[in-house]
């Protein structure tokens, strides 16, 4: 017999606990007496009850040894994925405060550093342009703006 | 002939000069964003989607029918000078049209997809215009419970035939069917799995989603395994003509794959992945020249490329008749066509023809600006693909931003968006398929008003499924396509098992 696919176990496991909050919230719908013969939580109950199955299936093929996967493609780049992350997490808390065209520059940069770009300051120069540009085009153009902010104001 | 008569008029407005423009700008941009390395059709269209929704409907068409077709051969460019397929369909032109590239043969690759996606794109096309009435008058027929037993066909064969295992297709599809049912019920006006969040009422975006997956989920997977570059890409030296050769083994590979293509798109069997790689096999089969093969066989760009397009107008069949979406692409096209207050389906062949046959017209139009606008600026493309890739992706994020903050403006959004984006890392990173996802998120919300209008009728008998004849047939089709794969692979270990192993 295959040894267990480790992976494989954690994943099915959180197919299931996903399954378990998906059945958790189809408990919290409430249901009117109506004459409807399906009522609004029948279908999200069967969604979680196969969720479950699905996931509970894939943990037993792991367990089996049945469970491929490709192997990872080289070691995983944790400092660039790391990047991203800061990228997005920055672009959501700032884009509200400093507007869209600044919170893109320092989306694009982040995402640029990810990419083993070592020139922050080009970076910030083509980010900005292309976010002020879009912000511009759609503005013109299409008619509509991409919220207001620091920058977006002045134009 | 009330077809050609509606046609007709839809061509009397998709040839208007602002219409043409519209053409022009969907193709340009559909192509130049698909020519990205990485990017695939469906995540093209999904980041070009916003662009539609200030515009009318007709000039929206336009512009729809252009990243359409655009999308799908930008993707082809990036395979033959790059050899970095965006997605599965076009993984077979890369086989032979990268070789070609290699050999100096990459305008002769370049011209025989442009110009067998356009023949192969116009038969799939009329196939479309033909196709879609007779299939409009039997679905009218259709009663909820067979809408159903189709929708849960649908739903097979999309999982059995994306990814690597039904198991992974299934979990992707489920997945998705839970997206789908976020949001007010449409039946009861229950909120359901908001979470308290107002943002949630309305349901989630589709293209929150398909971005979230497709396009932050890529950045997030290169950016965490692919270090360096793809390689060069390569010069286009030859001439885009192609030589007198070229064309006679051409042609017939351009007719035998839309042949292929197109039945294959039509049926609720899911995308683009199978009509190409079987156009591959036969043309390799019927070659004059097999030795080619694996080192530029000119037959072997032109057939796949062919199947590819005529499958795209394939999928639109059940699409426009039937409102039911087989790729991703159709689910995320559905969706934008909800959000013009639009609903595929037969009712709305006899109640908007216009409409339909306006997009129609589209579809035949965008296909010829495809030709018109490609092959000259084949320069300009290859420019594109050389953009480094810490720029490349630092913009695809800012478009995915657009899309859906540029949208919405809700912050909540922006965090579903690159929830989404850490969801698709995990499932790439296992092999799980992305497309069912959104086909479930589209289809599961469907699927779940028939059933409950089925069980209305039937008083809550569930036997109303298999009483139903066609209804019958079709979940009976259902559970062989489920079964067929297990059955074949258990007979196949039982065959070697029984004979000894060579060693």
């Amino acid at each position: 017999m295959p040894p267990p696919a480790r992976d494989g176990i954690y994943l099915g496991i959180g197919v299931v606990l996903f399954a378990a909050i998906i059945g958790w919230q189809a408990a919290q719908i409430p249901v009117q007496a109506t004459y409807a013969q399906v009522g609004p939580t029948d279908i999200p109950w069967i969604v979680a009850a196969l969720l479950a199955l699905l996931g509970g299936a894939i943990i037993a093929q792991s367990w089996l040894g049945y469970w491929t996967v490709a192997p990872s493609p080289g070691g995983m780049n944790v400092t660039a994925l790391a990047w991203v992350g800061l990228g997005l997490f920055l672009n959501v808390v700032v884009i509200s405060y400093l507007g869209f065209i600044l919170a893109s520059t320092a989306l694009f940069v982040c995402i640029a550093r990810a990419f083993e770009s070592k020139r922050p300051l080009r970076d910030s120069a083509i980010g900005f342009s292309i976010a002020f540009l879009c912000y511009l085009g759609f503005d013109r153009v299409l008619g509509y703006r991409i919220g207001n902010g620091l920058i977006e104001n002045l134009i | 002939m009330e077809t050609l008569r509606h046609l007709a008029d839809g061509f009397a407005i998709a040839l208007l000069p602002v219409s043409l423009m519209w053409s022009f700008i969907g193709v340009a941009v559909g192509t130049a964003v698909g020519v990205l390395p990485g990017v695939g059709p469906a995540m093209t269209i999904a980041l070009l989607l916003p662009l539609t929704f200030q515009v009318d409907t007709t000039s929206a068409f336009m512009l729809f029918a252009g990243i359409y077709y655009g999308a799908m051969y930008g993707g082809s460019t990036t395979s033959i000078l790059l050899n970095t397929p965006g997605e599965t369909a076009t993984i077979v032109t890369a086989l032979e049209g990268n070789k070609m590239a290699r050999d100096g043969r990459a305008g002769a690759a370049l011209a025989t997809a442009a110009i067998g996606s356009f023949v192969a794109g116009t038969i799939g096309t009329i196939g479309l215009t033909f196709l879609a009435v007779p299939v409009v008058g039997f679905a009218l027929r259709f009663g909820p419970a067979e809408y159903f037993s189709l929708m849960v066909l649908a739903f097979v064969t999309v999982s059995s035939v994306l990814g690597a295992s039904l198991l992974r297709g299934m979990t992707s599809l489920v997945i998705g069917v839970f997206f789908g049912l976020i949001g007010i019920d449409l039946q009861t006006g229950q909120p359901r799995f908001t979470f308290g969040l107002i943002e949630l009422l309305d349901g989630v975006s589709v293209i929150v989603v398909a971005v979230g997956l497709f396009a932050v989920g890529q950045t997030f997977y290169f950016a965490a395994y692919e270090k360096q570059d793809q390689g060069p890409v390569i010069a286009v030296k030859d001439s885009i003509w192609m030589k007198a050769s070229d064309w006679s083994r051409s042609w017939k590979p351009w007719l035998r794959g839309a042949l292929i293509g197109f039945p294959i798109g039509a049926i609720p069997a899911g995308g683009a992945e199978i009509p190409t790689f079987l156009s591959y096999w036969i043309e390799k089969r019927l070659s004059k020249y097999p030795e080619e093969f694996g080192h530029g066989a000119i037959e072997g760009v032109a057939g796949p490329e062919a199947a590819n397009n005529a499958s795209t107008a394939g999928v639109l069949v059940p699409m426009l008749a039937l409102g039911l979406p087989t790729s991703a692409t159709a689910a995320i096209m559905l969706s934008a066509f909800q959000s013009y207050g639009i609903n595929p389906g037969p009712t709305l062949f006899t109640q908007q023809p216009e409409l339909v046959w306006g997009l129609i017209a589209s579809l035949y139009i965008a296909n010829v600006v495809l030709l018109v606008l490609n092959l000259p600026l084949v320069g300009l493309w290859v420019q594109i693909l050389k953009i480094p890739r810490p720029i490349l992706y630092g913009g695809i994020l800012v478009f995915a931003t657009i899309g859906t903050y540029g949208i919405s403006q809700s912050v909540v959004d922006l965090v579903l968006l690159y929830a989404m984006g850490a969801m698709g890392f995990v499932m790439r990173r296992y092999d799980f398929p992305t497309a069912p996802v959104i086909i479930g998120m589209i289809l599961g919300p469907l699927a779940e008003q028939e059933f409950r209008r089925a069980m209305t009728i039937s008083q809550g008998d569930l036997m109303i499924f298999l009483e139903k004849p066609l209804s019958l047939t079709l979940l009976i089709v259902a559970l062989l396509a489920v079964l067929a794969p297990a059955i074949w692979r258990l007979s196949v270990k039982y065959r070697v098992r029984s004979t000894p192993a060579p060693d």
